[in-house]
């Protein structure tokens, strides 16, 4: 596991450095376009660079939870999703327990954020608590952990500052450009040297429009590997890869876009959170692979191990996606039986649990009446009494404070 | 002089492969360690569960004498166990495993048992502490293999046996029934 982590650091290197030439030359040659001084560019360039890195090194997550609308819980708000978070926690040999959040959202999605294992937290969509059985919601519990373990989302935060960066450098030149016509400086220094003028600009316009697509794909580069990658993991974590082929199943049936996504968060989640309809074919400008191949892998496999999933990757594929160094690691992982239960019951009852710990979220108060009635009592609800309006049954408020069932 | 050199050269390269591989040996060791105490502390979490189960239940069930008292009876021997070594005590819990699933079975012919909210939290506990046991003997043994395959391969076998680096224990499991059944009786 070690091993792995290593040589995706290194691959993850590359590309990263990368994006980082495309930053440099494009600051290099605004610079030199817009007020002669190539440094100049690169300075305001890096200065950029350095100002969203420090944001998003410490207060990323928890903007990003922010604008997720994500909400702490913690184990007695929901014991089954916490139990099992801490299951996946153990299974991966993580060493502190990630904080737990709750998107109130129809959608099924779930990400993971954080700077390094330490500070991680894992958020999940309450249409994902719904939908999903234990062993599903296990397999995507095990993906996301798998990004915290291999240290992808300060890869990919990394790399998404990196990509904003060059995105708003290239946007506010080329306002510039066309909104404020030529540069000052460059109409008053009409010193001659026509020829190398001509070419600096050529290379300005041409960095300003392909460098935020270069610096796109290469993006989605990463994202894409560390998707398969934390499958992989999740299926070894598990030793159950049908929990989460199930569960991708799932996810790619149901239609709903998750409301608080934008292409900047998009690569965070377990699956894209943007549907199109018929896209099967591995896009270059899509974050993630298709649902339909992570699942047909997930579910050829006849073992658990990095080396099960390299083999019916490579079958296929054609090609593969776990590092050398990995797949030797443990010999043969056995998967573990489970009964998949469906029981229309379940799903109720889930849905029911799921309401429970978004209205206590929400500070309401919930009263179970006799007649069966389930009452819930607004933060705001004055009256030191209230009447069931089924069975005009009369309920103290103050008797039933605290944390219902 | 330049013999001289490359005799000292050699030396200091020697030394940092040396200390380099003892320290990962340590590491692994180390990791070997922190996995066996996360193991102790979910059995430690069983031991405390059973005699709650063994509370509520026991009013539903009266005649289940037998099955009831095989599981309290397997806890303690468990329990007894608890300091003994990675094989002794696997046999032992295995025991305590195999009790409790068979009791998680005969629990499903008795409906009102599973109205009961006591018993469905305490049920929802022992599911995921089967779990985490599981899957916390399964990163010890990954662990174990890592230091295993590090003190006994060529050449950092050379440094583990110069300063007495011993084999680990895997952690396994004896009884078929332990292997699959907890997870399957008490999915909801």
């Amino acid at each position: 596991m070690w091993e792995q982590i290593r040589s995706n650091r290194f691959r993850s290197a590359v590309l990263v450095s990368l994006m980082g030439t495309v930053l440099l030359l494009l600051g290099y040659f605004l610079g030199l376009f817009f007020f002669d001084s190539g440094t100049g560019g690169l300075v305001i360039a890096l200065a950029v660079w350095a100002m969203m890195t420090l944001v998003a090194f410490f207060q990323g997550d928890s903007i990003l939870l922010a604008v997720a609308g994500a909400r702490k819980i913690n184990r007695d708000d929901h014991p089954r999703l916490y139990n099992i978070i801490e299951e996946m926690k153990i299974s991966s040999g993580l060493e502190k327990m990630p904080d737990v959040y709750i998107i109130d959202d129809a959608a099924l999605n779930a990400f993971a954020t954080g700077r390094n294992p330490d500070h991680a937290a894992v958020a999940i969509t309450s249409g994902l608590l719904q939908k999903l059985n234990r062993d599903e919601l296990q397999g995507v519990i095990g993906h996301e952990i798998a990004h915290i373990k291999n240290r992808d989302v300060l890869l990919m935060a990394m790399s998404a500052v990196l990509l904003g960066t060059i995105v708003i450098l290239a946007r506010y030149a080329s306002r510039i450009l066309f909104f404020g016509g030529m540069p000052r400086s460059r109409r008053s220094s009409s010193r001659g040297g026509g020829g190398g003028q001509v070419i600096v600009l050529a290379v300005a316009i041409v960095l300003m429009i392909l460098a935020p697509i270069m610096a796109q794909l290469i993006h989605f580069a990463i994202s894409r590997r560390r998707e398969y990658l934390a499958d992989a993991s999740s299926a070894l974590y598990t030793r159950y890869p049908e929990g989460l082929a199930s569960a991708l199943e799932k996810l790619a049936a149901s239609s709903t876009q998750v409301k608080q996504a934008n292409q900047a968060t998009a690569h965070m989640y377990t699956v894209s959170p943007f549907r199109r309809e018929g896209v099967s074919i591995e896009t270059l400008t899509s974050t993630h692979p298709p649902i339909q191949d992570r699942v047909r892998v997930l579910r050829a496999m006849g073992g658990a191990s990095y080396a099960e999933y390299e083999r019916v990757f490579r079958d296929i594929k054609g090609r593969g996606i776990i590092p050398t160094s990995a797949v030797v690691a443990p010999a043969a992982v056995q998967t573990v039986a489970h009964v998949v239960q469906t029981e229309p019951l379940e799903q109720i009852e889930r849905a029911r649990e799921t309401s429970d710990v978004l209205w206590r979220l929400n500070r309401y108060l919930t009263i179970d009446c006799d007649c069966g009635a389930r009452l819930r009592v607004p933060p705001g609800f004055k009256e030191p009494v209230l009447q069931c309006p089924h069975c005009g049954q009369i309920h103290k408020i103050e008797a039933t404070a605290g944390a219902p069932q | 002089m330049i013999a001289l050199w490359v005799t000292i050269g050699v030396i200091v390269l020697l030394v940092i492969i040396y200390v380099a591989t003892y320290n990962r040996l340590v590491g692994l060791r180390n990791e070997v360690k922190n996995a066996w105490a996360q193991i102790d502390v979910q059995l430690k979490r069983r031991y405390d569960l059973i005699p709650n189960l063994v509370e509520t239940v026991k009013g539903y069930m009266k005649f289940e004498r037998e099955t009831l008292e095989a599981v309290t009876r397997a806890r303690n021997v468990a329990l007894q166990a608890s300091s003994a070594g990675a094989v002794e005590r696997g046999k032992a819990e295995s025991e305590l495993g195999a009790a409790l699933s068979r009791l998680l079975v005969v629990v499903e012919r008795y409906p009102e048992l599973k109205a009961n909210q006591n018993f469905l939290a305490l049920q929802e506990e022992l599911t995921s502490t089967e779990n985490k046991i599981g899957f916390s003997r399964q990163f010890y043994n990954d662990s174990v293999l890592r230091y295993n395959n590090q003190t006994q391969m060529f050449p950092s076998s050379i440094v583990a046996s110069m300063t007495g680096f011993k084999p680990g224990e895997f952690f396994e499991v004896t009884a078929a029934a332990e292997k699959e059944a907890p997870k399957v009786s008490f999915t909801q």
